[in-house]
């Protein structure tokens, strides 16, 4: 993992100071709060419905167990007793009194955390694949790049004012858990054919009111060149974004409008003017590189008959192991994920206790890294064999045991009425709702992999757009309503959603969602999931299915 | 009057200024004047040859490649911030000093906020017109408040990359 050096931390020791100042000459009304709240965004302190949000960015999704203690120490001290995990892989605390957010950065400084850039329109905290570094399919360690990324965006001078906020992910590896085509930059790394390492460059993906797929405006870019390009596209951006209407501000409409080829153009012609001089010393890339070193793993057998023997005594243990254990790229070790999304929980929130827990579990377990998902779910990425009955024990005593990754009940779900000053209906009940619905995890089992994601308003944090079964919540003349969408993916195959039929009330959200998976069932033909299925059968029999009785 | 601070060596302080910034249709004063780019563009000619110092003040969707030919005539470039939000001023002064070598005053008007000195500072600004009752004093602690700096930009701070490799 990197660590931060004495550069870093003063860094972020100034930055607290600075807010702490901001927020005494608030409180003493030397500020009004038009005048403050630039400033507070700038720390990610948001005012919601009931009271001052705190986003704290967890930079490419990666954690220290000190770290996890730490959230877990604010949310039993500032705020209910918990957190909640984003889709960009960041932290929330919803109960935040503004007197003590000064002391809370200050406790995040002292753990090498932050909310630097977790909200207004500059470059947002980088997001990246919570598998890197145990995953066998990756080129390189997005994390080597993402740190890369982290320090220049860092209070950028050119680009902190841009006309709308600014997202990037990367991936090294080709099974995309990051949702690369739905940024605004998404950057796959990989090697060329001769060896050279190097990234695709995607631009102008993008959720909210006008979803767009990211398109690919560079094959391979050299990647020792990667921080001058990115200058490029962002001065691009800077410069000709629109700005007069904030629907049509991101980069997605300036591409849109462009054409990918033209706006390729403009960034090439930009990037040949500024030339080398932006781009990192290889000296620079080397040390952080070598904070990413490879782990020196033991050499384990494939396979645990201890582990083996104690599944087959224990359906809770296989289930987990079948679902929430993926493959490590060396052998006797694995992947372990952490669902936020038990029956009843609000997708994505940790309780301290919950928190305290998987931070003692990786410290013992699990070589001391965790990481966040925008999936909203934990990870602990490095896990002997031989040590994943203990891990799933010690998950299940505080609620965290389970089973269901990439379940139907695995929602993604934004915060919704329930906090969100902009929406428009509840998230979080439907989601658990339709969880409840498949509660029966050998039906849930049954049915496969199944993305269903909820935004409480046409803004999309839910990411419904890219589910494979999207709920948007609406609003029809005061009441809450739901607008169903179909064939969604934020993955590889990435695609957007199409709508169902018209909204449905809250109370007939499951019901349908029911339906559409009976008739899936009915449909599917050999190894296809939903949304297999779905794009071989299209549309109709899912809506004559919803919809039959209101003909 | 507004007040002008002015960055030299390193230091802010308060200014007093000599150029009169004219509107399109104000007549014309003598001594130091800043103008819009099309009216200098009309009158460049005379202005310059007089041997008067001028300005020439950029609005935000104006490009600066347009006066590049222009740059050694000039004394001073003035960016104009309409929102603070409003962030392409700070493209403009990093291309004038990065890329086409201006060495006179980069002078930020408009919406012009202490909280902006960081990053105006080191895009290449050393003059600012503040619009919040600011100064000289405000923007030194405002601009100094990072120690450190993660990136090379348009003022001569050393990166952390920098600092680390000594
Ligand atoms: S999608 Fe809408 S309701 Fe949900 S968090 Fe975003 S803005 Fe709020």
């Amino acid at each position: 993992m990197y660590r931060y050096d004495a550069i870093d931390r003063d860094f972020l020791a100034d930055r607290a100071a600075e807010f702490r100042g901001q927020v005494a000459r608030r409180l003493a009304g030397e500020l009004t709060e038009d005048q403050f709240k630039p400033l507070r965004l700038m720390n990610g302190l948001y005012l919601q419905l009931h009271a001052y949000m705190l986003r704290v960015a967890v930079p490419y999704g990666a954690l220290s167990p000190s770290q996890m203690r730490a959230f877990a120490h604010i949310a039993r001290t500032w705020d209910k007793g918990y957190g909640h995990f984003t889709t960009r892989q960041n932290i929330q605390f919803n109960w935040v009194r503004l007197g003590d957010a000064p002391d809370i950065l200050d406790h995040l400084a002292r753990h090498d955390l932050h909310a630097i850039q977790t909200s207004g329109n500059c470059i947002r905290n980088v997001t990246s694949d919570p598998y890197a570094g145990a995953t066998a399919d990756e080129a390189d360690d997005p994390r080597v790049w993402s740190e890369v990324i982290r320090q220049w965006s860092t209070l950028h001078p050119e680009f902190s004012f841009l006309p709308r906020k600014f997202k990037i992910a990367i991936t090294g590896s080709e099974a995309d858990r990051t949702a690369a085509k739905v940024h605004d930059i998404g950057l796959v790394v990989r090697r060329a054919e001769d060896g050279e390492l190097g990234f695709e460059v995607m631009v102008g993906g993008g959720q909210g009111r006008t979803p767009y797929i990211a398109r690919t405006i560079r094959q391979h870019l050299p990647a020792s060149r990667l921080l001058s390009y990115l200058d490029a596209i962002l001065r691009v951006y800077n410069r000709h974004g629109r700005r007069d209407n904030i629907y049509k501000a991101r980069i997605k409409i300036l591409v849109a409008s462009l054409g990918a080829e033209e706006f390729a153009r403009q960034v090439d012609e930009e990037w040949a003017r500024s030339g080398p001089e932006a781009d990192l010393p290889d000296t620079e890339l080397a040390r952080i590189r070598g904070a990413f070193a490879p782990i020196a793993f033991e050499a384990l057998p494939a396979r645990s008959e201890a582990l083996e023997s104690a599944a087959a005594s224990d359906r809770g243990l296989a289930r987990f192991l079948r679902n929430n254990v993926k493959a490590h790229k060396r052998p006797g070790y694995a992947i372990v994920e952490i669902a936020l999304k038990a029956p009843g929980a609000t997708p994505g929130d940790a309780s301290a206790e919950q928190m305290d827990r998987v931070a003692d579990l990786a410290e013992r377990y699990g070589l001391g890294d965790i990481r966040a998902t925008h999936e909203q779910n934990l990870v602990l990425p490095h896990v002997k064999l031989t040590d994943l009955a203990a891990v799933y024990q010690g998950l299940s005593e505080v609620g965290l045991g389970y089973p269901n990754i990439n379940l139907i009940s695995d929602i993604i779900a934004c915060p919704g009425l329930d906090y969100c000053a902009l929406a428009n209906a509840r998230a979080i009940p439907v989601a658990q709702a339709i969880a409840e619905r498949f509660a029966d995890l050998d039906r849930a089992e049954n049915v496969g992999e199944l993305k269903v994601k909820i935004s409480g308003c046409i803004n999309a944090c839910g990411h419904h757009h890219v589910g494979h079964i999207g709920v948007l919540g609406v609003d029809k003349k005061g009441e809450e309503y739901y607008q169903l969408s179909l064939g969604g993916s934020g993955a590889q195959d990435a695609s957007l959603a199409q709508i169902l039929g018209p909204a449905l009330p809250a109370d007939a959200v499951a019901d349908a969602v029911d339906r559409l998976v009976e008739t899936y069932l009915a449909l599917r033909q050999d190894g296809e999931r939903f949304l297999d299925t779905y794009r071989r059968a299209g549309m109709n029999p899912f809506k004559e299915a919803v919809y039959a009785d209101a003909h | 009057m507004p007040t002008l601070i002015r960055l030299i060596d390193g230091r802010f302080e308060a200014a007093e200024d000599r150029f009169t910034d004219l509107a399109d249709d104000a007549e014309l004063v003598a001594g130091p004047v800043i103008l819009s780019l099309t009216r200098f563009q009309a009158e460049s000619d005379a202005l310059v040859t007089a041997g008067r110092q001028v300005g020439v003040r950029l609005a935000a969707s104006e490009a600066v490649e347009d006066l590049a030919y222009d740059l050694p005539r000039l004394a001073l470039v003035a960016p104009v911030f309409p929102k603070f939000r409003d962030g392409r001023a700070f493209t403009t002064a990093t291309l004038l000093r990065q890329r086409l070598g201006f060495t006179g005053e980069v002078r930020a008007l408009g919406d012009v906020l202490r909280e902006q000195a960081f990053f105006m500072v080191r895009c290449g600004f050393d003059s600012f017109v503040p619009a919040d009752g600011s100064t000289a004093e405000d923007w030194s602690r405002a601009a100094g408040r990072f120690r450190h700096v993660y990136q090379r930009a348009a003022d001569d701070r050393a990166p952390a990359f920098v600092e680390r490799a000594q």
